[in-house]
C-alpha cells in the first residue's frame, strides 16, 4: 500500500489477502475475505471494526496463521507464514497470538489457572518446570492477577478475571504480535475500562503489536492508532484513528458512528443520526457493484453497477466509495461548523457550573 | 419526543410504584437478599432506563413485576402497585391475566425467548387467544399486522417461519412485535439490543421508541449502555449490589452524577472526543451476595469512601431527584464534558 522504502519496520501486512469457505461448484462459496490490503508498523495499534459478518473474526484467525488464505498473502515482518511447512508453521505462531471473545470457552474447566497459563511453554518445550512456573507467575502480575487465582479453577473466578488470564497465557511465548478479538465485548463498561488500560499498558512494557477487532467504535478509536472498517469482507475504509472517527469519509463508517449512541446531556438532540437499513445481506450471493449499495443512504444509480476502487484521499486515508471526494468537501465545511459548536457547548456548560 | 417529555413530567399519576421491595432467593446453601428497599415508579407513557454493572438486581427487579421467579425458591417483600392492585400478593390467575396484556416483557436473547418448535406467527396469536376472545383466522391476521409494524417486509410469509430461520435482528423485530400486540400499558425491555450490532441497535430503538410512542406503552428499559440511556429514556434509576443508588431525569444525571458509581459507570466509557489516554475505571467488582459490605455497599470500590461510608447509607430524596450517598453534597462529581 505505502511505499517499500519506509523506516519503521512493517510487523504485519495483508496484500490482496481472500479467504474463502465452501465450495464454488456447488454455489456455495463465501468469500468471507475479499481482498483485503494493509500494512501495521510495529509497535503500532491497529484497529479493525464491522459488524457481525463482516469478515473480521476470518481476517483475524488468518493473520496469525490458523486459516490458509485462498489469496493473497500475509507477511509477518517480511516473512511469507504460509511457504512453511505445518511444523515450521507451529513453530513460527508462537509469536504471533491471538486471543478470543469468550475467556469461558478459552480455559479447559479441568485444569487451574496456572495449568493453562503455563501450557504453551509446555508445549514449546520451553525452560524446566519450575522456570515456566515462575514466568507464569510473572505474566499474572503483569496483567494484574493475585498469586492465589493462579491455583483456582475457570469457573471460580468471574469473567473480567478470565480475560486477563487469557492475555497472561498469550503473553507467555513472547509474542511479537497480538490479535485481539472482541476482548472486551463480552465485559461489563467499568471492567472493559479496565481492561483497555492494561492493554495500552501491556504495549509500552513490551512494545506490543496488536490488531484490535472489535464492533464497538468506541473501544477500537479509543486504542487504535490506525483502524480499517470493514464491511462484507472488503476494508471500506482505512486511516489514522481520530481522523477516521471525526471526520468519517465512507458512508458506512459515517453510519457506524451514528448508531453509536452519544453521551452527552444534548446527545440526542445534538446530531441528526442516520439509521441503516436492512442487515448484512447473504453471505453466499454478495451484491453487484459496491457491496454497501443495498443500506447506503447515499446509494446513487452508478453504485449498483461499478465497484469503487480504493484510493488515498489523504495521506494514510483509503476509502472505496464513489463519492468520497464529495463527503470529503462536506466534511471540511462542517469542520468549520463543529469548531463553532464546540465553543457554544463549553459556554454553556461554563454557565451551567456558575 | 419532546412533546412527551413534557407532557410525562406534568402528569403527577404513576403507572407502576415499586415500594420497599426486597427479594431473597434460595440456592443450596439457602437464602440470600437478592434486592434490598427497592423503591422506584413508572408513570405512563415514561420511558425509564435502569442501569448497573452485571450483579446489580436490574432484571430481578423486573422479573419480580411480573412474578417470573420461582414460587418456592423466592420470597418478595414490599409493594408493587400496578392499575391499584399489588402484584407481590395477588392470585396467580390475575397475573396471568396481566402478563403480556398489561405488562409484558422483551428479553435480551431472542432466541431462547421464542420456542423454536412453532412458526413465529403461532407465537403471536397464542398471545392474542389468551388475551382476547378471537378465532384462529382473526388472531392469525392480526399478528400479521403485527409484524407488519414492526417493519418486516413480507410480514404473510414471515409469520411462517420459524425462529432459526431468522436473523439475529428479525428475532428481535418479532420479540416486539409480540410483546406490543396486545397493546400493554407498560414493556419491560431487558437488554432488547446487547446482542445485536450497532446498526441494527439503532434500528430496533427506533422501532420500539416509535411504537411505544404511537401505542401510550411505558417502558422499563434495562440496559448497561448508558449512550442508549442518554439517548432514549426520560428518567434514569441506577442501581448497584440491589439497591437503588441514584434517580432523575436524564439530562440532570448525566449532566452532574451525585452518586460516585453513577459518575464512574459514565466516565469508563471510552469517548472518541476525549484524548486517548488511561480511562477512569471502577476498581473491583460488584459484591457477592454473601459477602455484603457494611455500611455503603459501594464503599470499598469508591474512590471517595470515607469513615462515615461505614455506616448504612439511606436514600436521599431531593425532589425530582434521589440519591443514596451521605457524602453527595461534598462530592463534585465532574459532569461528562460534552
Amino acid at each position: 500500500m505505502s511505499g517499500s522504502a519506509s523506516p519503521v519496520p512493517m510487523a504485519l501486512q495483508a496484500e490482496d489477502l481472500h479467504v474463502s469457505f465452501g465450495n464454488a461448484r456447488r454455489g456455495s462459496l463465501i468469500r468471507a475475505v475479499d481482498g483485503v490490503s494493509f500494512s501495521v508498523r510495529k509497535g503500532e495499534i491497529f484497529g479493525v471494526i464491522g459488524e457481525s459478518g463482516s469478515g473480521k473474526s476470518t481476517l483475524g484467525r488468518c493473520l496469525v496463521g490458523l486459516l490458509t488464505p485462498s489469496g493473497g498473502g500475509v507477511r509477518h515482518g517480511g516473512i511469507d507464514p504460509f511457504r512453511f511447512s505445518r511444523r515450521e508453521l507451529n513453530r513460527h505462531r508462537r509469536k504471533y497470538q491471538i486471543v478470543s471473545q469468550d475467556p469461558n470457552a478459552a480455559f479447559d474447566p479441568r485444569m487451574t489457572i496456572l495449568q493453562s497459563v503455563c501450557e504453551p511453554l509446555n508445549i514449546a518445550g520451553e525452560g524446566t518446570r519450575a522456570e515456566r512456573r515462575e514466568k507464569a507467575f510473572e505474566m499474572l502480575d503483569r496483567v494484574a492477577l493475585s498469586p492465589e487465582m493462579a491455583n483456582r479453577y475457570p469457573h471460580e473466578i468471574s469473567g473480567g478475571q478470565k480475560q486477563r488470564a487469557n492475555i497472561a497465557r498469550a503473553l507467555m511465548l513472547d509474542p511479537n504480535v497480538i490479535v485481539c478479538d472482541e476482548v472486551v465485548a463480552a465485559l461489563d463498561v467499568s471492567i472493559q475500562a479496565d481492561m483497555l488500560n492494561l492493554f495500552a499498558r501491556l504495549q509500552e512494557q513490551f512494545g506490543l503489536t496488536y490488531v484490535f477487532i472489535s464492533h464497538d467504535l468506541r473501544v477500537v478509536s479509543h486504542i487504535s492508532d490506525c483502524v480499517a472498517v470493514m464491511y462484507f469482507g472488503k476494508i471500506v475504509e482505512v486511516g489514522p484513528a481520530h481522523a477516521v472517527m471525526e471526520a468519517p469519509l465512507h458512508p458506512y463508517t459515517e453510519a457506524l458512528r451514528s448508531a453509536e449512541p452519544e453521551i452527552t446531556p444534548a446527545g440526542a438532540d445534538a446530531r441528526s443520526r442516520i439509521i441503516l437499513q436492512g442487515e448484512i445481506p447473504s453471505a453466499v450471493s454478495p451484491p453487484g457493484g459496491c457491496r454497501f449499495h443495498t443500506r447506503c443512504p447515499r446509494v446513487r444509480d452508478v453504485c449498483r453497477i461499478q465497484e469503487p476502487q480504493q484510493r488515498e484521499l489523504l495521506p494514510g486515508r483509503h476509502v472505496a466509495c464513489h463519492f468520497a471526494e464529495e463527503m470529503l468537501v462536506e466534511q471540511e465545511r462542517k469542520g468549520l461548523s463543529a469548531g463553532r459548536n464546540r465553543v457554544q457547548d463549553m459556554a454553556s456548560a461554563t454557565q451551567a457550573l456558575t | 419526543m419532546q412533546q412527551l417529555a413534557e407532557a410525562t413530567t406534568a402528569g403527577q399519576d404513576t403507572l407502576l410504584d415499586i415500594q420497599n421491595l426486597t427479594l431473597s432467593l434460595r440456592d443450596e446453601w439457602g437464602w440470600v437478599e437478592v434486592l434490598n428497599n427497592v423503591s422506584l415508579s413508572v408513570k405512563p407513557k415514561e420511558i425509564l432506563g435502569v442501569v448497573g454493572e452485571s450483579g446489580c438486581g436490574k432484571s430481578m427487579t423486573a422479573l419480580s413485576i411480573l412474578r417470573l421467579l420461582p414460587p418456592r425458591d423466592s420470597r418478595l417483600g414490599g409493594k408493587i402497585m400496578f392499575g391499584g392492585q399489588n402484584l407481590v400478593s395477588c392470585p396467580e390467575s390475575q397475573m396471568n391475566r396481566i402478563r403480556g396484556r398489561h405488562i409484558s416483557m422483551i428479553f435480551q436473547e431472542p432466541m431462547s425467548a421464542l420456542d423454536p418448535v412453532f412458526t413465529v406467527g403461532y407465537q403471536i396469536e397464542e398471545t392474542l387467544r389468551r388475551h382476547f376472545r378471537l378465532d384462529r383466522k382473526e388472531a392469525a391476521e392480526r399478528a400479521v399486522e403485527a409484524l407488519d409494524s414492526v417493519g418486516i417486509a413480507s410480514p404473510r410469509h414471515v409469520a411462517t417461519l420459524y425462529p432459526m430461520n431468522l436473523s439475529g435482528g428479525m428475532r428481535q423485530r418479532v420479540m416486539i412485535a409480540m410483546a406490543l400486540v396486545c397493546e400493554p400499558r407498560l414493556l419491560i425491555a431487558d437488554e432488547p439490543t446487547t446482542a445485536l450490532d450497532v446498526t441494527i441497535q439503532a434500528q430496533i430503538m427506533d422501532l420500539l421508541l416509535g411504537l411505544a410512542d404511537r401505542t401510550g406503552t411505558a417502558i422499563m428499559f434495562i440496559t448497561h449502555n448508558l449512550g442508549l440511556v442518554a439517548q432514549s429514556c426520560h428518567r434514569m434509576v441506577t442501581m448497584y449490589a440491589g439497591q437503588v443508588v441514584e434517580s432523575g431525569p436524564v439530562k440532570d444525571v448525566i449532566a452532574g452524577p451525585r452518586h460516585p458509581y453513577t459518575a464512574g459507570l459514565l466516565h469508563s466509557i471510552p469517548d472518541s472526543n476525549r484524548a486517548r489516554g488511561t480511562l477512569p475505571s471502577i476498581a473491583g467488582r460488584v459484591p457477592s451476595l454473601r459477602h455484603m459490605p457494611e455500611g455503603c455497599r459501594f464503599g470499598p470500590r469508591c474512590t471517595y469512601s470515607v469513615q462515615p461510608c461505614e455506616l448504612s447509607q439511606s436514600i436521599e430524596n431531593l425532589g425530582r431527584r434521589e440519591v443514596r450517598c451521605n457524602r453527595w453534597e461534598e462530592l463534585e462529581l465532574r459532569r461528562i464534558e460534552a
